[in-house]
Formats: C-alpha cells, sequence, structure tokens
C-alpha cells in the first residue's frame, strides 16, 4: 500500500497548532471532516474512539512518530492523514520522545488487512533516517506530499 | 550459562493480525529477555524487539511465524513470546467503538 492510496494531500495539517496529544488529534480528524473525508456528524464519533484506543496504550511508537487510530463504521475505506509538529507534542510514546509526526488512521472495521498495509507502509519508510527528517522540516502541505510521493516511488528505501 | 539458541514457528490467530498493540506487547515482554530476538516470516527476518520492524511484517490472522532466539535465556524467550502470540493477545477482550 502507497501513502497516495490513503493520503489525501488537502487533508495534510503541516503545523500543527495543538500543543497536546488531544488536541493534534482533533486537529486532524477536522481536517479530515474539513476536505470531505469524514463525515461532520461523526467527528466526535470518531475523535472519541481515537482517544479510546489511545487509552489502551499509546500510539507513539518511537523516533518521534504517531499513529493515532481507529475502526469505525462510517468509513467505507481506509482514510488517513499526516500533521507535523516542529515543536513536538508529548505522546506517552514508549521511548519518551516527543512526537513530531503524526499519521492518523480511520479504517473499515471488516478490513484489518488494510490497516496492517497501511502501518507496514508507514514503518517500512520510517526505517529510514532521511524520510523522517525530510518529513520533521517540512514547512508546507506541498513539501509533505512531495515526500510522500518520493516514499511512494521508493525513493528512500528498496 | 551458555549461549543456546532456540526456535519454534508459530500461527498467529488473532483476528486484526500483527497491528500496533500486539506488536507492542510482543517488543515489552521479548525486551525482558536477554537472548537476540528475530523473527521471520516467509522470507523476511525482523528484530523482534523492535516495533518499526514487526510492523513491516504485516502479518495478517493465520501468518506462520518462527520465532529464533539466541543467548542464555534463548528457551525461556522463545516460550513465552510463542504463549503471548498463541494466546492471540488477548484481543477478544478489547471492544472497538463503532458509530451506530
Amino acid at each position: 500500500m502507497k501513502f497516495s492510496d490513503f493520503v489525501k494531500a488537502e487533508t495534510i495539517v503541516p503545523e500543527l497548532v495543538a500543543t497536546d496529544k488531544a488536541g493534534v488529534i482533533r486537529e486532524l480528524v477536522a481536517s479530515l471532516v474539513e476536505h470531505g473525508q469524514i463525515k461532520a456528524d461523526e467527528f466526535e464519533s470518531i475523535f472519541e474512539a481515537i482517544m479510546t484506543r489511545e487509552e489502551l496504550g499509546s500510539t507513539g511508537i518511537g523516533r518521534g512518530v504517531a499513529v493515532p487510530h481507529t475502526k469505525h463504521a462510517s468509513v467505507d475505506q481506509l482514510i488517513g492523514t499526516v500533521g507535523v509538529s516542529s515543536n513536538g507534542v508529548d505522546f506517552q510514546s514508549l521511548d519518551g520522545e516527543k512526537v513530531q509526526l503524526v499519521f492518523l488512521l480511520v479504517s473499515p472495521p471488516d478490513r484489518p488487512g488494510d490497516h496492517l498495509r497501511a502501518l507496514e507502509n508507514i514503518s517500512r519508510q520510517l526505517h529510514d533516517e532521511t524520510f523522517c527528517r525530510f518529513l520533521k522540516q517540512s514547512k508546507s502541505a506541498g513539501d509533505i506530499q512531495q515526500v510522500l510521493e518520493e516514499a511512494d516511488n521508493n525513493q528512500y528505501v528498496s | 550459562m551458555p549461549e543456546t539458541q532456540c526456535s519454534r514457528t508459530v500461527r498467529l490467530v488473532n483476528a486484526q493480525g500483527f497491528h500496533l498493540r500486539p506488536a507492542k506487547l510482543f517488543v515489552e515482554l521479548a525486551s525482558k529477555f536477554g537472548s537476540t530476538i528475530e523473527v521471520i516470516k516467509d522470507d523476511v527476518r525482523i528484530d523482534g524487539k523492535s516495533i518499526l520492524s514487526i510492523l513491516t511484517l504485516a502479518a495478517p490472522q493465520g501468518a506462520l511465524l518462527s520465532l529464533v532466539a539466541q543467548g542464555a535465556d534463548a528457551q525461556a524467550a522463545v516460550d513465552a513470546l510463542a504463549t503471548l502470540i498463541e494466546s492471540g493477545f488477548d484481543e477478544a477482550q478489547v471492544v472497538y467503538p463503532a458509530s451506530e
């Protein structure tokens, strides 16, 4: 699976305003609503579901990256977006580092395979330091979109 | 204690596959052992103490995984990790919220 399969460029948030985990998740879900990827009346339900999942254990996976996510019956395909926080946000990650890159995923309840393949793609690319650094240094949605496209073309990992 | 190598092949039983929460549980347990731990799926061999590496397996329900541990506590590590995988990570107890 490629980033272009689940991240629409217009939903990317290049400079997250929020300074805490809940705020960042709210901001990214709001961006998905704003750009028509999820229905406005599902906003609270999806936000709450992602927060409930965080309570089971932080989705901060190290290297300054978090992957907050949930299944939700209101979507019929995997939907994701990306946010960057230049100052970093406390996500209670395993390694204790602040999170600068957030990949948020909402997937249909009956498609665990798509969720696994999205995680596979994200984690495979994150193995490359250059990919991580370029994303963290991105200043605009266009920059981020370009890095994701380059990743989709296997410019960072073979 | 002597360095030993132990391995065991187990089937991933939980419905959601090796997603983030199981990967974390696995790494947390693996990290309690001094032995090196590798997980092999098909022809891919990865570090069993790295969440990112486990996620790159994208192992679905039913996948066969070989656990290979090397070190003084290799046997205990393989036994504990195989038990965790075979338990299904208690996934049935996790209720995912869904819209009405």
